[in-house]
């Protein structure tokens, strides 16, 4: 179920005048976090292997 | 024009959109944080001099407030648009927390209650579905991706908070070890992290309200050219709840979450009592909370992973393969998986990736059938489901399992009658999936197609 190409909006994908350097801090301002959650849950997880 | 207004921020020409995502995130990774609510359990049971049934109520409590702020206050979040939305659940979640701190301080369990229950419960529903609708509009080519990364984020939420707010308990308690299972943080440790935790997610959440841009041509829903669902249906929420199909995706989220819960609810006896012999489990404690480690991975990735193959393969089959493989997997959990833990494992991640996906991928489905006109709105009603679930969930297994004894001291066979009860339901969801079609046009709102069908007319003809 899906809609058809002529009837979606164009995607807004060209033409972007955002520094990236904004978008990689944008991105590391959430990753960052995410991935000390995740390195946590990892050494949580690998007590099922190792307890 | 307050700078709050939709209108105020409608994003200039040239604006990346790979800054939603991270806009959602920085609000969802916030929110999530009401996952990791059990790890302040035994420190608030010693805290108040009280049971965990009466502190099990706060997390209730919240979930609850976020389906119902959800379903009551989703079409005011359509309409005001998501940066006004985001600092809303940013000041409801951050007040929250501040007021949980002080009945915590002030010894008053139901100021927990108000403030972490109630007010942080609306600052959940608002945030939860502020962002849905805006990447949706930002990503009609990619709708599953874009809400599968934000809702990731709710999930990944809980794995930020529980390790964050162990550190801060144990810096203003040195006495607090959080590797020690039995241990418990003072009441001024409590109340000094909760202040913590709300003044740092608030911060974090207005971050994202300041990067948040509605795409070009939304600051006026009116004028806007809407994203059809299938047949070009562009619905209303206060019409599509009158739909079957509606009420239809509302058993088919109820069933998929409710089987979730059936295993993440008991997950660490659980998998203690399937290797259990003779009153020995194979399977160490340390080993169980590895478990629940693995599951909450797996519930994060599937939340991305199956939401972004939806945009491939399509809402319902991606539907299909969570409820009816979830059925069958479900099946051999309950018939083979205490031939191995390996088994086990493999089977109850794969099941909590699709109960993980059921939560990202339904706002693309919402848009396949409805259309973006009102499609955050619809969203939050239909969250009133994942609330219902909440509540049915538990009560299904708890009841079951009851009635055999208690969770930690089972074997593998006591579960099977509740693991069953789980493939009926999912069932039930299947059936409910393979029932929804396309909304027919007499659902439509007419003067809103007719408008969107002009705008999209004009729109080929300057591009062709």
């Amino acid at each position: 179920m899906s809609t058809t190409d002529s009837t979606r909006p164009a995607p807004i994908t060209s033409g972007s005048t955002t520094p990236p350097v904004l978008v990689a801090l944008a991105w590391l301002l959430v990753g960052v976090p995410l991935a000390y959650g995740l390195w946590q849950t990892l050494v949580r997880a690998s007590a099922l292997f190792t307890g | 024009m307050s700078p709050l207004d939709k209108q105020a921020i409608v994003a200039g020409p040239g604006y990346s959109r790979w800054l939603i995502p991270p806009a959602a995130l920085a609000v969802h990774l916030s929110i999530g944080q009401v996952y990791a609510f059990s790890v302040f359990k035994n420190s608030l049971v010693a805290s108040f001099d009280t049971s965990l049934t009466a502190i099990g109520w706060v997390f209730s409590i919240s979930i609850v407030m976020l389906g119902l702020s959800a379903a009551v206050l989703g079409t005011w979040v359509e309409r005001s648009g998501p940066r006004k939305a985001m600092l809303t659940a940013a000041l409801c979640w951050g007040v929250g927390f501040v007021v949980g701190s002080a009945g915590i301080a002030s010894g008053q369990l139901w100021l927990l209650y108000l403030g972490y229950g109630v007010i942080g419960g609306i600052g959940l529903g608002i945030g939860y579905i502020s962002p849905v609708s805006t990447l949706i509009k930002w990503f009609p080519d990619r709708p599953g991706l874009a809400t599968g990364m934000a809702i990731m984020g709710f999930g990944g939420g809980a794995l930020i908070a529980s390790p964050l707010s162990n550190r801060l308990m144990g810096l203003y308690d040195p006495d607090f070890v959080p590797t020690d299972s039995g241990a418990v943080a003072s009441a001024s440790a409590l109340a000094q992290t909760f202040l913590t935790l709300g003044l740092v997610y608030t911060a974090f959440m207005l971050v994202g309200a300041a990067l948040v841009r509605v795409p070009p041509g939304h600051g006026d829903d009116s004028t806007a050219e809407h994203s059809p669902g299938t047949n070009g249906a562009l619905v209303r929420a206060s019409q599509a709840i009158r739909t079957p199909q509606f009420w239809l995706l509302w058993v088919v989220l109820f069933c998929n979450v409710t089987a979730g819960i059936g295993i993440l609810e008991q997950a660490a006896p659980m998998i203690q009592d399937f290797f259990r012999e003779g009153g020995d489990s194979s399977v160490s404690a340390a080993a169980a909370g590895g478990f629940v480690g693995v599951l909450s991975l797996a519930n994060m990735i599937g939340r991305f992973v199956w939401s972004s193959l939806s945009d491939r393969i399509g809402r319902r089959t991606t539907y299909v393969m969570y409820l009816g493989v979830g059925l069958v997997l479900y099946l051999l959990l309950a018939l083979f998986g205490s031939s191995s833990t390996v088994v086990f494992v493999a089977l109850a991640a794969v099941i909590i990736s699709y109960y993980g996906g059921g939560f990202a991928t339904v706002p693309a489905y919402l848009k396949d059938l409805f259309g973006t006109l009102e499609v955050g709105a619809i969203h939050g009603r239909l969250l009133t489901a994942w609330a219902a679930a909440g509540v049915a969930g538990p009560l299904i297994v708890n009841g079951i399992l009851d009635r055999v004894g208690e969770p930690g001291n089972l074997v593998a066979a006591d579960y099977r009658p509740a693991l069953l009860t789980m493939v009926g339901v999912l069932a039930v969801g299947f059936v409910a999936n393979l029932l929804i079609r396309p909304v027919p046009d007499e659902h439509f709102d007419h003067d809103a197609h007719s408008a969107n069908e002009d705008r999209i007319s004009a729109r080929q003809e300057a591009t062709r």
